[in-house]
């Protein structure tokens, strides 16, 4: 009955005109207070959503951006290069929220230290790197697309294989980017089980 | 004074190989990173250019390698995955259009036909290497078999 009471007294105060404040300090300070909240918020998002956030970690620094420092992501002739948040956060607004709420789990992991060393984390690795292939190929590789257009891609200025394969699986949507594209910015896990997006067999030794 | 003269002469003696030398590495065959002293800083010369037509190259015999017509950068190679055999294991070769490895590559060294790739042939650029647009330090004179055997014809 407590709790019934208690938020029954919470309408009445709630619903009744203010007393003691007048009416315009209340909608200018709403407004102001809104205005606070919502600067910080974002600050606050956009501050996790940096390469120097995400590498403030040593599971992410001494693993995944060690490996990335070698590929072509990262450095190249033209000097663009893609950051964490590039291509592991969505940049569509509520798709990004959405995936901040997921990332909650990665707060547990680094609390609970699932992948503090070097051997738990290459254990993990297939794991990790399944959800990422999962994500990407159910957004039809959304990340790889805000920079890679199929659209803006001029096969003619490709290797007559790369034109090739794009022309046979990309353009007919037959295949999206990350069917082939594995194992680009980071080093693959065993992939045993996991096949190249062109034969759909797996390539295992066995 | 006698003496003088003579010590400038042995000087010029003893500096003589040097300046020769001097003289003679102008035209030697230059050396990516031919010895020069340790404490010099040589700037070093630029990456040729990796060659990348997806070309197939003649084979100067009939045992050696194919070559790698395209570029190979960050092509994972270890236990957990071989990023040569997604295209050109026999399971791949259709889907990727690509040339499937030799017969001998499923053999083990006594001839027995394995199920998949030797485990001997697993490490791809042990034999097959990529090419770039370097100029060759030295000339060759490697013949193949077939001007070998013209050559002797016509001196017949």
């Amino acid at each position: 009955m407590g709790i019934k009471d208690f938020a029954v007294r919470c309408w009445r105060t709630f619903s009744r005109p203010s007393v003691h404040f007048s009416l315009g300090f209340l909608t200018l300070g709403g407004f102001l207070a809104g205005v606070m909240f919502w600067g910080g918020f974002n600050t606050a998002l956009e501050t996790t959503n940096k390469e120097a956030f995400c590498i403030s970690c040593h599971e992410m620094k001494e693993n995944v951006y060690e490996e990335l420092k070698q590929t072509i992501h990262f450095t190249n002739r033209s000097g663009v290069r893609a950051t964490c948040p590039d291509c592991h956060v969505p940049h569509n607004w509520t798709d990004k929220i959405a995936r901040k709420m997921q990332a909650s789990k990665e707060v547990w992991g680094k609390i609970f230290g699932t992948i503090d060393t070097r051997e738990k984390f290459l254990d993990k690795r297939l794991e990790l790197a399944s959800h990422e292939w999962n994500r990407l190929k159910s957004n039809n590789s959304l990340e790889c697309r805000n920079c890679h257009s199929a659209e803006s891609m001029d096969i003619t200025r490709q290797n007559p294989r790369a034109a090739k394969m794009h022309e046979t699986y990309l353009f007919t949507d037959q295949k999206t980017c990350i069917d082939c594209h594995k194992g680009i910015a980071h080093r693959l896990p065993d992939m045993r089980d996991v096949p190249p997006g062109w034969t759909g067999i797996t390539s295992s030794a066995q | 004074m006698k003496i003088r003269i003579l010590l400038a002469a042995f000087a010029l003696v003893a500096a003589l190989p040097v300046l020769v030398a001097g003289a003679g590495a102008a035209d030697a065959p230059k050396l990516p990173s031919g010895p020069h002293p340790m404490v010099q800083d040589v700037p070093a010369d630029p990456m040729p250019r990796e060659i990348v037509d997806d070309v197939k190259r003649t084979r100067n015999y009939a045992d050696q390698p194919p070559l790698i017509p395209h570029a190979i950068r960050d092509y994972q190679l270890d236990l957990n995955v071989n990023k040569c055999l997604t295209c050109h294991d026999r399971k791949n070769s259709e889907g990727a259009q690509a040339p499937m490895i030799s017969i001998t590559h499923f053999q083990d060294r006594d001839g027995q036909a394995l199920g998949a790739v030797s485990p001997r042939r697993y490490f791809c650029t042990q034999c097959h290497v990529p090419q770039t647009d370097a100029r060759p330090i030295t000339g060759n004179m490697f013949k193949d078999i077939d001007t070998v055997l013209r050559g002797k014809e016509g001196g017949k």
